[in-house]
């Protein structure tokens, strides 16, 4: 099984439980929901996009509905700190082998803490309007701030 | 590996004893327990056991009953056996988490000691926590002497840890009439009641690393409904196993127990509907009337009170010989009939032959409740009966001072 990181790759399309509305004969004992579809030993050594997610983790289901404003993330400013990626409370910051890969979208709520935390000039992460393509709000980023004496 | 404990043949327990002895042998996991009088002495005994060695569970102090039920909850989320005590206002406080662990159809195992509700403050026996838990999903079942509570708790694990229930079970006791009365109890051996109650089966348990999951989902208007149409289904479902694991007890210790226990009821004219240790009082007043005054009494008693025997007490109070039913309630009805009236009435609208029934509020705070008084209510059923209706008020008070308290009359002419 491969899933892809980024939100590109359109991993979490899916509302938590929407498609397939089971009666009450079918629901988990409990409101037990499993992680995976599988068992997975030593889990904490399998990346993300290879364990088995099951359609009841938040892996698989997007839970960012409510976002109005969006982080935008400019590779071409960033110095790949990880500042970001440790700040992120949905740990929505993609980044393998400390470089930056990207916004993950189906989690992301638009808090704007990446932003707050990012000490490049300009910097390297921006929000948006929500309905805005990332390509348009990258043709709009702001130059470098001079120093004010 | 816990120390056996050596037992008589017959041991003078009082219930609070005979319920934490019934805990050791189960070979309980956690314990989180906030202590509360009348239960106090059951986790307390617990406590002892595990400090002398004779359990390997962990004992857990936690800074309430909330506390206590939430700790319950956690360590049977992670995969262990899992029990405490309560009673009255702890009971109360924990009531909120009560429905969180039928909800999560943890099989927790709860003895509650009965107790009354403030205000007025009040430490002693009735059923008003009994009642104020009655709608929270678990199993209820309830005994009415020490020899029972030490029984019921070792079946109460076996109930709730039924692969095809999975549900909390709270084993009531009353407060000072059971609970602190030493009466003689014919324990198991420890291996014999593990044995009975079987080694711990873990379901969907946390501590399962390769296999993690979620308890305590949060779930709107698009799934609740299911999950909670599924839990009572569980809990109806559940009549015919306890039938089994009561028959499976008496295989073993001879001694039997029935969802509904039901007393000199076949030639009954009339009947009392009663609970907890006032049930051996009733009986006794049952036979003593029956010899002296040759009134045909009988006494019906929900061993479960939960899931309601709506089916038995059918059953037994659907006879033609049977004129008259007095539903006795040890808790404050809070405006409204007693809730025993309420369902042993509701049970009665769809059988063939339709006694009348009558309401006695009674007991409260611990009142006693005398065999006299016991028999003044019954030979009043026995004057409805041969009047050919409800000669009273439909609700009344037994054993309270000042002027006669009733509410409704009946609309029936026979």
């Amino acid at each position: 099984m491969s899933r892809g990181v980024l939100a590109t790759d359109k991993r979490g399309i899916r509302e938590l439980g929407a498609e397939k509305k089971v009666g009450w004969d079918e629901v988990p004992d409990g409101v037990v929901l499993n992680s995976f579809d599988d068992r997975v030993g030593n889990v904490a050594h399998v990346r993300p996009e290879e364990r088995p997610y099951s359609d009841f983790s938040s892996f698989t289901a997007t839970v960012a509905s409510w976002r109005v404003v969006k982080p935008v993330y400019n590779r071409d400013v960033c110095i790949d700190c990880q500042n970001c990626w440790v700040w992120c409370p949905d740990t929505s910051i993609i980044s393998r082998d400390k470089q930056m890969l990207g916004i993950d979208y189906d989690h992301c709520k638009g808090c704007g803490v990446c932003v707050e935390v990012c000490p490049t000039n300009p910097k390297s992460l921006l929000m948006f309007t929500e309905s805005i393509e990332n390509e348009d709000a990258l043709s709009q980023w702001p130059e470098k701030k001079k120093k004010e004496k | 590996m816990a120390k056996k404990f050596e037992l008589n043949e017959v041991e003078v327990w009082d219930g609070n004893y005979a319920a934490s002895q019934a805990l050791r042998q189960a070979q309980v996991d956690v314990v989180a327990a906030y202590p509360i009088t009348p239960s106090t002495p059951i986790v307390e005994n617990y406590g002892a056991y595990q400090a002398n060695g004779f359990v390997d569970g962990e004992y857990v102090m936690v800074e309430s009953e909330h506390a206590a039920m939430s700790g319950c909850i956690g360590a049977a989320a992670a995969g262990g056996r899992v029990a405490t005590a309560t009673s009255s206002q702890g009971f109360a406080l924990m009531v909120e988490v009560l429905y969180q662990a039928s909800g999560m159809r943890m099989p927790i195992v709860l003895t509650v000691v009965n107790r009354a509700l403030a205000s007025p403050l009040n430490v002693r026996g009735d059923h008003s926590d009994m009642y104020l838990g009655r709608d929270a999903g678990w199993i209820h079942l309830d005994a009415f002497n020490s020899q029972e509570a030490y029984d019921l708790t070792l079946c109460s694990f076996k109930i709730a840890e039924h692969l095809d229930i999975r549900l909390p079970v709270m084993m009531h006791q009353d407060g000072f009439t059971t609970s602190h009365k030493a009466q003689n109890v014919r324990p198991l051996q420890d291996e014999v009641a593990y044995k009975f109650v079987g080694d711990y089966k873990a379901v969907d348990d946390m501590l399962d690393f390769t296999r993690p999951v979620t308890h305590g989902a949060q779930t709107e208007e698009d799934w609740h409904f299911e999950h909670k149409a599924k839990q009572h289904k569980a809990l109806m479902d559940s009549r015919s196993i306890i039938d089994d694991i009561f028959a499976e007890f008496k295989e073993l210790t001879g001694r039997e127990y029935k969802r509904v226990e039901s007393y000199m009821m076949d030639d009954a004219e009339v009947a009392m509907v009663v609970l907890g240790s006032s049930v051996e009082t009733a009986v006794l007043a049952a036979k003593e009337l029956r010899e002296k005054e040759g009134i045909k009494v009988g006494i019906i008693a929900p061993r479960s009170f939960r899931p309601f025997p709506f089916d038995l007490i059918r059953d037994e109070l659907d006879r033609e010989n049977l004129k008259a039913v007095v539903c006795m309630d040890k808790s404050a009805p809070g405006g409204a009939m007693g809730a025993l009236f309420n369902e042993v009435a509701g049970a009665l609208t769809s059988t063939e032959n339709r006694p009348m029934v009558t309401n006695y509020i009674y007991g409260l705070g611990g009142r006693d409740f005398s065999v006299e008084e016991a028999q003044r209510i019954m030979r009043e059923q026995k004057a409805h009966a041969d009047a050919g209706h409800i000669t009273t008020a439909i609700q009344q008070f037994s054993g309270v001072r000042g002027p006669k308290l009733g509410f409704f009359e009946t609309r029936r002419s026979k």
